[in-house]
């Protein structure tokens, strides 16, 4: 596969390590209540959909950048790679 | 010697004369000979055995389709089983042996299987070989898999070299027939960046097998013309031999070439073949089209083949088949074959058509509406016999039918991604779908346009297009004149009549009757229907004969073949060596190897080196007077222990954490608390999952007020910067910190023992005093009067003992010194056993203990997690499953008797009770012999550990059958009150 | 009808006229006591032992292809009963135990071959966990040897002993590991289970399951809909979107395994192995082809295909294992849809829905467990009640903290 990385452009997918669904962004607060049920929630439950897929890629043989590529997972057609910080700060995460 | 079935003409070289031999046989060819065409040449037809009855075989095609001439070729280290006779170049001295049979190719013992053939049904072992139970391993079993397979590896290690390399391209054309080279042509005046592959070795597709003319030129020469032009072209890469495998995501397409397959060996320094990663813009599937035969009784002899090969043979090679022959066919096509052979001089002794309504042939015998209804001579076509319009039959003598049921476009590649192909009634065959893979396009007979002027037209147009949709200007060359006629065709898939078999899959020996037995018994889904019969899973992988299976059970079902459908395709095109795979990537080259600093150093030695991940690092280091490695290594423990040892360390993961909230993120990434560690200090971290397990453990030193460096295993190096750096891009975007791998910045050495600080200062230009750099004390330094370093007063040994660090291209230089330095104390440079031995008898966990499986609990580090801030792992290392009070805890254990030996992975089973699974009570996770203490000792992970110390139990491996007896102690074996380390 | 040689020679001599279907193509009822949706191993296996060993009557079984489609139509075709930890071992030795008896059980060849599995190790660290793992395995009722290099030499003469990156050091072995007819499972198990008066409803796709007052009514299918007291699924790597028709989300990510076989060669390798220091597992199928494959893609899919990297990767492995297949020629790469689970280990279990049961999480490993799979799953559906050997696949363990993890890799399904 290719993804088109933001800042150097089109690359081999080998080049990265994948992780898995961009909903890993929304890391629970651990201090909070209810804390373990929304941790379990978080790490072990996912949507696992056919079709457009939001996930975490990092360019381990690149630029060491963490990528949220949107994916069809039934076609493999990428249809949008975005550095991931950005997207997890549009998403609230600050500090 | 002469080859008695050479005719005129063909695109042979005849002024060269080659010599090849074929089970032992002598013959003679001509460069531009294929195996098969040189054997057929002198007038060899039988070629193999098929697979299930071992029934003679010959070639019934002329390419990589072929199912039934599978040779051995070469011998010795290169020996290639299951070669095609039909594409394996001629050379000077070629080897080949047949297969599948025994004691001979004309006299197989196994061709009782044949006689036999009505209780060898498809399917068959299915329903029986069950009883007695055992005898199916016993002797059913291993009568099969002797006689399984076709043809033999040698067993000898592949002695050849095979490169991998990377292409781009703006279109990458597969297939260099009319079509392909039209496209490429196109493409390439435009300026495209073009690469054009052919399996062949020759580029012409079927024009070479044709007496078409293009223009003014015959097809061949106008192929040669184009073929000039496009290898003028700079932004062109022509590629013959090159058979692309597969299409992949993305317009990625994989590609082997034979660089040497047509030669004896290859040649000095070239691989034997290359395969290419291909990435494409555009790409045009020119694969042309690949002829199916009509199924009728034995119309499996040698001698009967495709009428497309019969005379394909005829015009490129110059070889008649048979000296009198016949064609069957259901279609215009067929025709040609029966003219092209009487044109050539060859006696046509029939040209059987089944459409009564043919347009008449004028100058042979055309039997409109007739059929082949059998055909006769057992290791070589004697006779046909026909029936007629009229019904009547006709016994004609011949020596080779050419057989044509149609053409199927050539659509593999075009289905790759699971697209269904379409199914056309004006050709009678399938197209390709519209689903294909992204960014492929399909011309010429691959698309279902199997007229010369359609090929030459669809490729130019289909190339335009292409270079439009990625913005390239182009225009489709001028098409000269060529025929266009259409193929017109009635359906035949089987003569309907006789008792006997008719032939679907050749190698696999599936007939009619198979297949109506699969409809018979329920398999009726195309995928059952080839699961059950093996129909289509032979090498050529149904190339020619799926069709006919498919039509057939669409006839019995009574659904139309467009509902049947087809079963899927997949990569690779033809089948692909497993040396082509693979690459360099063998032997001692499989992984990199990663050297430390010291190695060079450590070889001078003699020193013995472990792999370690992909590092090698040093295991010990023997004095010529040791015979066993438990003397090196108790050797090196005992003289760190009572004076000082040196030990490179720099595989441990090393990262640079920077920032003004650096300190805060290392709250935030290990279980235990960072922030209040002072400049100047180190301090042990245990790093969690988020699911609450161990990831790993390591030192964080905080080298200035927004600097530190943390150490990981050598193991999680890599895994835990990548978790770092998600942590900081993408849970705490906005925190002030930066993080660098200096895993390789920095060569390391431990340096441990009572001496440590006398030798160190002996380097170390600063004060280095208990007072100053007291126990986990850190801070950069210099070296040797200048040269900056790193030191860190850390203990894995137990002993006292620090962490020396300078810029890794002085590594090689700083162990040196170290050790010159080190010579008035007997200083001793140990390897990673004596570590693992220290370690061990210090309590301190490791790789083994590190299981991911285990959390800090287990490890006896439980009241590390903090609960007063937030950390990766934190919240989930709380659920009740992993905070058991009878689970795992981290023991000491020693043997009761000092003389034996405990043994890694034993299992805990208490006095008293028998060792099954309810009395596992754990296991022994690391062990070693320790010199200080005279004995074996082990650290393990006992249920209920924390209140046992004291109990005998026993530690048991049941693979060995053996048993010790052990004692539960603290795991801290040596200096349990760290009096060493402070020194 | 029974099959056996007579049979085979009395059809034989009688132009096979005799045979009759392996199975019927009945048109689905009204409803049902209990559908089985997945007409894969699993889900024929449970349809299966719930009309032989449970009594049950009035079972379909739902599949929306061809039945035997999935990984039971093409797959490595290894069985063992070598794993590591207590949840699991039990299971897979207990699987075992029936494939011994299957063939004689259901009437049908799988060919059961019990050839031996090795499974090499070369760093002292892995000879540890296997040593530990082989121990597990006899505490619990299974076999177990380790060899010493030369044993392994002897037996392997033809691996690379001479210039390896990573030398062979030993292997763990099970002699009782070995290969089965997979295609053979799927249709041994149609047809015991067809003739026992399970309704097989082929192109059949579920498209819905009807829920009322927290309890299911049926499902609603290409087919019509279909009432069902019970219902089972068991459609592994689509377990996601199956499930998501009850509005539940799974705790796995559907993935790609890539599997290999080479052109048929005479005899070369006798049973199955698995190389420590690459991806690559191997053993040889009766017809002569090279079975192997190695690791994941990684990256979720349901393309049932994959990329080059991994190809090439399981080469490379091979290669390095044994130079002599460099000669040999890969013939056809499937791609399939993995149910990887966040621990590894499968999933057996009720929901919170009543009457809505769930078989899943297999990740590549669930051929092997086909037998006892069906048989744990139809106790499941029959009595309400875990199988003994099934206790531990249960969803609520990740909540629990009580994870399966065989690897030791975590939350993170493309690592198992």
């Amino acid at each position: 596969m290719i993804i088109n990385h933001p800042l150097l452009g089109p690359r081999d997918a080998q080049e990265f390590v994948y992780l898995g669904d961009a909903n890993l962004i929304n890391r629970p607060d651990g201090l909070k209540d209810g804390a373990v049920d929304a941790f379990h929630d978080y790490l072990y439950l996912r949507d696992n959909p056919a079709g457009e897929h939001r996930e975490l890629w990092y360019h381990e043989q690149g630029d060491r950048s963490w990528l949220v590529v949107t994916r069809n997972t039934v076609t493999h057609e990428i249809i949008s790679v975005e550095i991931a910080r950005d997207v997890a700060r549009k998403m609230g995460r600050s500090k | 010697m002469t080859q008695i079935r050479r005719i005129a003409g063909g695109h042979i070289d005849r002024s060269k004369t080659l010599n090849f031999t074929f089970d032992g046989k002598a013959y003679l060819g001509h460069p531009g000979d294929t195996l098969a065409s040189a054997l057929l040449a002198n007038g060899v037809q039988l070629m193999g055995r098929s697979f299930k009855y071992h029934r003679p075989r010959g070639p019934i095609a002329s390419g990589s389709e072929e199912p039934n001439a599978l040779v051995e070729l070469r011998t010795g280290a290169r020996q290639e089983p299951n070669t095609r006779a039909t594409v394996a170049e001629l050379f000077e001295g070629l080897e080949a042996k047949s297969q599948n049979r025994w004691p001979s190719l004309s006299f197989d013992a196994m061709s009782i299987n044949d006689r036999l053939s009505s209780f060898l049904t498809a399917g068959f072992y299915y329903k029986t070989f069950m009883w007695p139970a055992s005898f199916w391993e016993k002797l059913y079993e291993p009568l099969i898999r002797h006689a399984a397979g076709l043809g033999s590896l040698s067993k000898q290690h592949d002695p050849d070299t095979y490169d991998k390399g990377f292409l781009h391209c703006d279109l990458l054309v597969i297939g260099a027939g009319p079509s392909g080279l039209a496209a490429a042509l196109t493409a390439g005046r435009a300026g495209a960046r073009v690469i054009l592959a052919d399996e062949d070795f020759a580029f012409g597709g079927r024009l070479n097998a044709e007496t078409f003319s293009i223009g003014d030129d015959s097809g061949a020469g106008w192929a040669v013309k184009t073929v000039a032009e496009l290898a003028a072209l700079p932004n062109v890469r022509l590629m013959s031999r090159t058979t692309i495998l597969g299409a992949f995501d993305h317009g990625i397409y994989s590609a082997v070439e034979r660089v040497s397959d047509h030669l004896a060996v290859p040649v000095d320094g070239k691989p034997r073949q290359i395969l290419w990663r291909i990435y494409s813009k555009r790409a045009i599937l020119a694969a042309g089209a690949i002829e199916r035969p009509i199924a009728f009784e034995n119309n499996d002899r040698p001698g009967i083949m495709l009428a497309g090969a019969l005379r394909a043979y005829a015009n490129r090679w110059g070889v008649a088949v048979g000296d009198r022959v016949a064609v069957f066919t259901n279609n215009d096509d067929g025709v040609r074959s029966a003219l092209d052979l009487q044109a050539k001089g060859v006696d046509v002794a029939a040209l059987i058509d089944s459409r009564a309504d043919a347009a008449p042939v004028n100058g042979l015998r055309h039997i409109r509406g007739g059929e082949v209804v059998n055909s006769s001579g057992r290791l070589g076509l004697t006779s046909i016999t026909v029936r007629m319009a009229n019904g009547g039959t006709d016994i004609i003598p011949v020596s080779a039918l050419g057989v044509s049921g149609g053409w199927n476009p050539n659509l593999n590649i075009a289905s790759h991604q699971r697209g269904r192909p379409v199914w056309n009634d004006a050709i009678a065959a399938f197209v390709p779908g519209p689903d294909g893979p992204a960014g492929l396009s399909v011309a010429g007979a691959a698309s279902g346009a199997f007229s010369t002027h359609a090929a030459l037209q669809t490729g130019a147009m289909e190339a335009v297009k292409a270079l439009g949709a990625i913005g390239i200007a182009a225009k489709p060359i001028e098409i000269p004149k060529a025929e266009d006629a259409p193929l017109s065709i009635t359906p035949l898939w089987y003569v309907h009549s006789g008792k006997g078999r008719a032939w679907i899959d050749q190698q696999n020996d599936v007939t009619v009757k198979d297949v109506k037995l699969a409809h018979q018994e329920n398999f009726r889904s195309v995928e059952h229907l080839k699961r059950y019969t093996t129909l289509g899973m032979a090498t050529d992988q149904g190339k020619t004969s799926n069709i006919l299976g498919l039509a057939i059970m669409a006839e019995l079902t009574g659904k139309p073949i467009p509902e049947t459908g087809t079963t899927i395709y997949r990569p690779p095109y033809t089948p692909v060596a497993m040396g082509a795979l693979g690459g360099r990537s063998r032997g001692e080259h499989f992984k990199p190897t990663r050297l430390t600093p010291s190695h060079k150093w450590a070889t001078e030695q003699g020193a013995i080196f472990v792999e370690v991940g992909m590092w090698l690092r040093t295991q010990w280091i023997p004095k010529p007077s040791e015979t066993t490695w438990r003397q090196s290594v108790d050797r090196e423990v005992s003289a760190t222990r009572k004076s000082v040892g040196i030990c490179d360390v720099t595989t441990l993961g090393k990262i640079d954490i920077q920032g003004t909230d650096a300190g805060l993120f290392l709250d935030r990434v290990y279980a235990n608390t960072f922030s209040t560690l002072g400049v100047g200090k180190v301090r042990y971290g245990l790093m969690l999952r988020e699911d609450g397990i161990v990831m790993d453990d390591g030192t964080t030193a905080r080298l200035g007020e927004h600097e530190y460096v943390t150490t990981t295993t050598t193991a999680n190096a890599v895994p835990v910067f990548r978790h770092l750096e998600y942590c900081r891009q993408v849970l705490w975007p906005d925190l002030d910190v930066q993080l660098i791998s200096t895993t390789e910045a920095w060569a390391q050495y431990s340096v441990a023992g009572p001496n440590a600080r006398k030798l160190l200062e002996k380097l170390v230009d600063q004060d280095i005093s208990n007072e100053a750099f007291p126990y986990m004390a850190c801070g950069e330094i210099t070296v040797c009067g200048g040269l900056r370093a790193r030191l860190f007063r850390i203990s894995f040994s137990g002993e006292l003992a620090y962490e020396i660090a300078v810029p890794t291209r002085y590594g090689d230089a700083m162990i040196r010194a170290l050790v010159e330095a080190g010579r008035e104390f007997d200083a001793v440079v140990y390897g990673t056993e004596a570590l693992g031995v220290m370690r061990v008898e210090k309590g301190h966990v490791a790789g083994n203990e590190l299981n991911g499986q285990s959390t800090a609990l287990n490890m006896g580090l439980g009241k590390m997690v903090s609960k007063k801030k937030d950390s990766i792992g934190m919240v989930l290392s709380q659920r009740e499953g992993l905070n058991q009070e009878t689970g795992l805890r981290l023991v000491g254990v020693k043997p009761v008797d000092p003389s034996k030996l405990l043994t890694a992975g034993s299992h805990f089973i208490a006095h008293g009770k028998s060792p099954v699974a309810a009395h596992d009570d754990g296991w022994l996770t690391s062990v070693v012999f320790s010199p200080d203490l005279g004995h074996s000792i082990a650290l393990g992970y006992l249920k209920n550990g924390s209140t046992r110390l004291g109990e005998r139990i026993r530690t048991v491996n049941l693979l060995a059958k053996t048993e010790v007896e052990v004692e539960i102690v603290s795991p801290h074996f040596i200096d349990p009150e760290g009096e060493r380390l402070r020194a | 009808m029974r099959y056996s040689g007579w049979s085979v020679i009395r059809e034989a001599l009688t132009g096979h006229k005799g045979w009759t279907p392996a199975w019927r193509d009945p048109e689905p009822q009204a409803a049902y006591d209990i559908i089985v949706v997945g007409g894969g191993g699993h889900g024929l296996a449970t349809a299966y032992y719930l009309a032989k060993e449970f009594g049950q009557a009035k079972i379909a079984v739902l599949e929306k292809g061809y039945i035997g489609g999935g990984n039971v139509g093409r797959n490595t075709t290894i069985i063992r009963s070598n794993y590591l930890l207590d949840g699991n071992q039990p299971f897979y030795e207990f699987s075992l135990k029936l494939w011994e008896g299957l063939e004689q059980d259901f009437n049908y060849n799988a060919m059961v071959s019990q050839r031996g599995i090795i499974n090499l190790f070369h760093t002292d660290a892995q000879r540890d966990a296997y040593t530990r793992r082989g121990n597990s395995m006899i505490l619990h009722g299974a076999d177990a040897e380790m060899l010493d290099r030369d044993q392994v030499r002897a037996m392997y003469p033809f691996l690379n002993f001479d210039n390896a990156r990573f030398p062979i050091k030993g292997a763990l072995m099970q002699r009782r590991g070995g290969t089965v007819r997979h295609d053979a499972v799927a249709w041994g198990y149609a047809r015991g289970a067809d003739q026992r008066g399970v309704d097989i409803i082929q192109n059949c796709e579920v498209k819905g399951i009807r829920i009322e007052h927290g309890r299911v009514m049926g499902v609603d299918t290409t087919r019509g809909f279909i009432g069902a007291k019970k219902i089972g699924v068991a459609v592994a790597g689509s377990s996601s979107k199956v499930m998501a028709h009850a509005g539940m989300r799974l705790p796995m990510e559907s993935h790609v395994l890539q599997a290999f076989v080479s052109e048929g060669l005479k005899p070369v390798i006798d049973g199955v192995m698995t190389y420590g220091a690459g991806h690559f597992y191997v053993s040889q199928s009766d017809k002569g082809g090279l079975v192997f494959g190695g690791d994941i893609d990684g990256y979720n899919s349901y393309a049932q295909r994959g990329n080059m990297p991994v190809v090439e990767d399981v080469a490379e492995g091979g290669m390095s294992l044994m130079p002599m297949i460099g000669r040999a020629r890969l013939l056809r790469m499937w791609g399939g849809i993995m149910d990887m689970s966040m621990d590894g280990s499968p999933i057996i279990d009720k929901t919170d829905i009543d009457g809505l049961y769930f078989n899943g999480g297999w990740c590549y490993g669930g051929f092997k467990a086909t037998p006892a799979s069906g048989w744990c799953f139809a106790h499941l559906l029959a009595t309400d009640q875990s199988h003994k050997t099934a206790t531990a696949y249960r969803f609520d363990r990740f909540r629990k903290g009580l994870m399966i993890d065989e690897k030791g890799q975590g939350a993170q399904p493309n690592l198992h």
